[in-house]
């Protein structure tokens, strides 16, 4: 069924009788030819292009609870793409194009505003390394502009651009950056992947690979053994955990990053703002709550919620640049399991293991990848080459030296 | 989470510095065979288990001491808690 103006309307006129489920609840057939494990944002897109561009058929995807259960449904919705390092850039600005013409191409709402994206400067240097950071961008065929203080009070009249510590002396501006209703990406990959064929198998928890002479056979399910001719592994902070299962350590700790809601306010911000000074962003959801998050809480997690020093944190950046928030009431607060990289770049590449694929590493910024990244782990799984745009995402780039590290702080993922 | 001190008693852990897995106190022998792909290995591969890990902590805001945290990384309930010299000298190591 296709989504449009009129199938509303006629849906309101006869009481809404019409709809139906939005994808098939399949059991798992014997065999397919290729298994996505993870029903997460990556998993789901990862699925819809292997059917669309890659026309492949015979596609599952395994999800060991519901699909966008975890970090697709917990992230706080930014997408961007300002990247500075050449290994990165040209991927997040292919992810950001996706972006623009995904909900035609899924025929769903993905509520994609691009609302822009400002980061805050507060120092020459910062300053310096903004106006770098965009130059890159505009390189690699993105936006991004740089504005002086004036041009962010525009926007953020509310800004305390004075602060005697942290002033905010002007802001690096990607207009084309925004938000997009994170819940909906990943119902609308499956429903799009679902119409194409696949096989969206929830409750199906894999517990194993079975591996024979260096190749890959299929995988053993709480719902029984799955034979695969590939296996793309796509679980981001269970990355570890299902690896292990096939015999790998990774270059990767999970760990656990929480999120903030306020209740529902009058329209305040326009666009998604970061604080140069910490690690503090903020946007404002379509129902009025403000949406926020910081750094990760810093050791290894997989609990799925975090502690009260982290929220703290949180708060007093908040405080520090809005000081006007003091008096809105947090509404609710959440984690997720991050699984963060040695080098806070991600991993898409093949394994020693034929036929076995690993998709993870994504740190705090897997969202905004998700086009992209379901495009190119299909690339690889059904071509066996790296897609151009993501030839440094290799899994060997810690043992030749290629680490694709951003943030320049080196194989401690709690910094990243 | 509170961890609890070998020496100072129970201190929040926001007094504390997180480093990582505490297998990062068995530095390889720089004059192995394979030292290199050794040394690749201590700087970047992780066990990373969901249940219980042993962890080196730092008590930056107290007395600079190095602690062997044993954490359950599901629930973050602290079993155990050692000064990481002890653990280092019980493997035998010189300091
Ligand atoms: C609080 C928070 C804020 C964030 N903010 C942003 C942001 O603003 N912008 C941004 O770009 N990114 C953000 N991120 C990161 C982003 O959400 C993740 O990087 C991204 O969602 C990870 O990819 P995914 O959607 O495939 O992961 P997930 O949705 O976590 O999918 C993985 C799936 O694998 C399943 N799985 C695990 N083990 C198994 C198994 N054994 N068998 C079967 N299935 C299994 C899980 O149940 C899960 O559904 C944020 C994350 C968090 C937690």
């Amino acid at each position: 069924m296709r989504y449009s103006g009129f199938r509303v309307i006629k849906e309101a006129l006869t009481g809404h009788r019409g709809w139906g489920p939005a994808w098939r609840d399949p059991d798992p057939q014997p065999a397919y030819d290729y298994v996505v494990i993870g029903g997460g944002g990556h998993g789901l897109a990862t699925a819809y292009y292997l059917a669309k561009e890659f026309k492949q058929s015979r596609i599952a995807v395994l999800e060991k609870g519901w699909i966008g259960g975890g970090n697709v449904g917990r992230n706080t919705t930014i997408v961007r793409s300002n990247y500075l390092l050449d290994g990165n850039e040209p991927f997040y600005e292919f992810s950001l194009k996706l972006w623009e013409g995904l909900e035609q191409d899924l025929n769903y709402n993905a509520m994609m505003s691009q609302r822009g994206i400002i980061n805050l400067m507060h120092s020459d240097a910062q300053r310096d390394a903004y106006i770098r950071r965009g130059n890159a961008m505009i390189l690699n065929g993105a936006d991004a502009q740089l504005l002086d203080q004036k041009q962010v009070l525009e926007k953020y009249p509310f800004l305390n651009v004075k602060n005697a510590r942290f002033p905010v002396m002007g802001g690096l501006l990607q207009a084309r950056a925004g938000t997009a209703r994170h819940d909906a990406v990943a119902w609308g990959y499956a429903r799009a992947a679902d119409q194409r064929g696949v096989d969206i198998i929830q409750n199906c928890e894999v517990t194993g690979f079975r591996i024979e002479g260096g190749r890959v056979q299929g995988v053993e399910t709480t719902r029984g053994y799955i034979g695969a001719e590939k296996v793309g592994v796509c679980v981001a902070g269970s990355s570890s955990r299902v690896m292990a299962y096939a015999g790998m350590r990774l270059p990767i700790e999970s760990h656990v990053l929480q999120a903030f809601v306020s209740e529902g306010l009058k329209p305040v911000l326009p666009g998604v703002i970061t604080f140069g000074a910490g690690h503090f962003y903020c946007s404002q959801s379509d129902k009025g709550g403000l949406v926020f998050g910081g750094n990760i809480d810093g050791y290894n997690s997989y609990a799925s919620r975090g502690n009260l020093p982290m929220v703290e944190d949180v708060m007093e950046e908040a405080i520090a640049m809005f000081p006007m928030l003091g008096r809105a009431r947090l509404l609710r607060s959440w984690g997720g399991i991050m699984d963060m990289s040695m080098d806070g770049t991600p991993i898409i590449d093949k394994t020693h293991i034929d036929g076995l694929y690993f998709n993870g590493g994504w740190c705090y910024g897997g969202f905004k990848a998700t086009p992209a990244s379901g495009f190119v782990y299909a690339h690889l799984l059904a071509t066996d080459t790296p897609h151009d745009t993501a030839t440094a995402f290799r899994l060997d780039r810690f043992h030749t030296g290629h680490m694709v590290d951003e943030k320049g702080v080196g194989n401690q993922p709690n910094l990243h | 989470m509170i961890i609890n001190h070998p020496i100072l008693g129970p201190r929040d852990s926001s007094e504390f510095v997180y480093l990582g897995d505490a297998c990062l106190i068995n530095r390889p022998d720089w004059q192995a065979e394979d030292a290199l792909e050794q040394f690749i290995d201590y700087g970047h591969t992780r066990d990373n288990p969901a249940g219980l890990h042993r962890e080196l902590w730092y008590h930056e805001q107290g007395d600079r001491s190095w602690l062997v945290v044993t954490r359950n990384t599901v629930t973050h309930e602290i079993t155990q808690v050692e000064l990481a010299r002890d653990v280092a000298r019980a493997e035998g190591r010189s300091k």
